[in-house]
């Protein structure tokens, strides 16, 4: 599985990071060299064996429905690069 | 006053709970001497005044004879950790100018039992790297040297941490481990270092990089320093669905608790091409030390310890290119103006991330992405149930594992690598004990050839810190390290 210009493009794309075109041979070569490396996996022997995503050994605890928190909105506006109203402002989304 | 430096953090609580020293001359002792080694570049921020009053408070606690069990103590904290109030910006462009109008709950009970923060230490952007080198502020220094006076990275991501506990910058340091973080650093300047399980420090306020993995711990000089601290860091806690409600046994008890008749496993795998000849030595030494306070050493293997670097290189991945995904320029950080919401996301992660960070949230996006996830990801976990089985068979005939902390000392700042693997390759020793979610700790135990320390690594069961500081400690006791790096403060003293 090797990964070409067109590639590198649309994982940009997918990732919402703007890379210049004249950077995307350069990366594609980089993610190959790790891609590449990181296929010694297929050495091993994975069948029966499941998915391990947490480590914990407990489930996800629940807490009762409820407010606990709230009421903070200066906080939550205090590090936005554009406010207006008490809103976060983004470019224009639909016309 | 020359000697404040000097003390442990053990030693300094007696003499501030015996008033022959104050929390406030300790503090602008460590705030000079954060300055006179600012060409380490190893403080993002020194909060002086900041830390004069949080000393002062502990004076007068100290006075009221309520001292908490780190009253006093002048502690630096990884930039990843949010503080309320000052800055905290993971190292990272795109967090500029980010002021948390909260406390992380690590750095939170660190204040609580009375420590003193003196300033925001440097790291790699968003944890990711080995050196310290991927840091939007520039690269920390090793206070460390060879004899031809390069400059050597402190190890990384929590280098930083480890360069100001070196230099006497700091008394202690927060740092965190996703992959060795911890370990390694600690290892490169000559310190303690100690990634716990996880779940027993919260992860709530630490700025997320690999939320499977990530584990904040502390780094000192000594070993019992280092239980102290991780004594006040640890805690359950609701706000981080992943914290472990397992008490804290008092880890002072484990200091002194010696090693006869235990069972320390020394895994036939922990060898690579391209280790240093002196860490082999360091580890065959090391398993005499123990052999001779009464451990019995045991033969293990591990067998799928060359597979757990790759492993970890789709799974840390994976989950940052999802942790990162919150940078978009609307709620804070960076933001680049542009016409659409889109190309506004686009172009601030492309000015506000860096070259490694924006490597890896394009594996990770890859990784993840339609047609790859069962290959790519999927694999990934599968053999880190492998690595994490490993670990349980052996803890199963021994009660700790003992391994070199990295495969070399540092390396010089700013080392040309072509390829990111050769990077990656630091952590080998370390990254298992993450995947695995076991606590480890990394002990300074010699110098190699060029004067430059070398760290044992100590692995221990879930929950079983403290036979990971009874162990340290014999280490610590038998290496009688004393070396000091030339570039620390106070430097002839």
């Amino acid at each position: 599985m090797s990964v070409d210009k067109t590639t590198v493009a649309k994982i940009a794309r997918l990732a919402r990071i703007n890379v210049p075109e004249e950077r995307q041979e350069q990366l594609a070569s980089e993610l190959n060299g790790i891609l590449d490396w990181i296929a010694e996996l297929d050495q091993v022997d994975t069948d029966n064996v499941e998915p391990l995503a947490s480590v914990t050994g407990h489930g996800l605890p629940q807490r009762d429905d409820a407010v606990t928190d709230g009421n903070r909105v200066d906080e939550v506006l205090a590090n936005v690069p554009e406010t207006a109203s008490g809103f976060f402002v983004v470019p224009k989304v639909v016309e | 006053m020359s000697d404040i430096l000097s003390m442990t953090a053990v030693e300094a609580r007696a003499a501030l709970d015996k008033k022959t020293i104050s929390a406030v001359e300790l503090a602008t002792a460590y705030i000079a001497a954060a300055e006179e080694t600012s060409s380490l570049n190893n403080y993002v921020a020194v909060t002086a005044d900041h830390a004069l009053s949080m000393a002062a408070q502990s004076d007068k606690r100290i006075a009221a004879g309520e001292a908490g069990i780190l009253e006093g103590i002048p502690v630096g904290v990884k930039d990843l950790f949010c503080t309320a109030g000052v800055a905290s910006t993971a190292c990272s462009r795109i967090l500029q100018g980010f002021i948390p109008p909260y406390e992380s709950t690590v750095t939170a009970n660190l204040w609580q039992a009375g420590g003193v923060m003196l300033g925001k230490l440097n790291c790699d952007e968003f944890a990711m790297g080995s050196g310290n080198e991927t840091s939007a502020y520039g690269p920390a220094i090793n206070p460390w040297q060879a004899g031809d006076g390069v400059d050597l990275v402190p190890g990384g991501s929590s280098g930083g941490s480890a360069s100001a506990v070196a230099a006497r910058a700091a008394l202690m340091a927060t740092g965190t481990d996703t992959g060795g973080s911890i370990r390694q650093p600690a290892a490169f300047c000559g310190i303690v270092g100690l990634k716990p399980t996880y779940g027993r420090c919260s992860r709530w306020g630490i700025v997320a990089f690999a939320s499977s993995l990530d584990q904040a711990g502390p780094f000192s000089r000594t070993v019992a320093d280092n239980a102290l601290m991780m004594q006040a860091m640890a805690s359950h806690d609701p706000k981080d669905s992943t914290s472990a409600d397992e008490p804290m046994p008092d880890l002072s008890a484990a200091l002194d608790a010696g090693v006869k008749g235990m069972r320390v496993g020394v895994p036939r795998e922990y060898v690579m091409d391209g280790m240093d000849p002196d860490v082999v030595a360091l580890w065959q030494t090391g398993q005499a030390w123990l052999r001779d306070a009464g451990a019995e050493l045991v033969d293990i293997s591990l067998p799928h310890t060359k597979y757990a670097l790759p492993a970890y290189y789709i799974i840390a991945p994976a989950e940052a290119s999802s942790n990162l995904a919150r940078y978009d320029g609307v709620r804070y950080g960076l933001r680049v103006e542009a016409d659409s919401l889109d190309d506004m996301y686009g172009e601030t992660r492309a000015a506000g991330f860096g070259e490694e960070v924006q490597r890896r949230i394009m594996i990770g996006t890859y990784v993840l992405s339609a047609g790859y996830y069962d290959a790519y990801y999927l694999k990934a976990q599968r053999v880190r149930r492998l690595i994490k089985d490993d670990f349980d068979t052996a803890f199963q005939s021994v009660d700790a594992i003992l391994t070199p902390a990295t495969p070399t000392a540092a390396f010089p700042v700013g080392r040309t690598v072509d390829d990111p693997v050769t990077n990656y390759l630091n952590d080998v020793f370390t990254v298992p004990a993450n995947l695995a979610g076991l606590p480890g700790i990394s002990v300074p135990a010699g110098l190699n050839a060029d004067g430059l320390p070398l760290g044992l690594q100590v692995l221990g069961r879930p929950f079983d810190e403290a036979t990971l500081y009874s162990v340290g400690r014999v280490i610590e006791d038998a290496a009688g390290f004393s070396a000091t790096p030339t570039r620390r403060a106070g430097g002839t003293s």
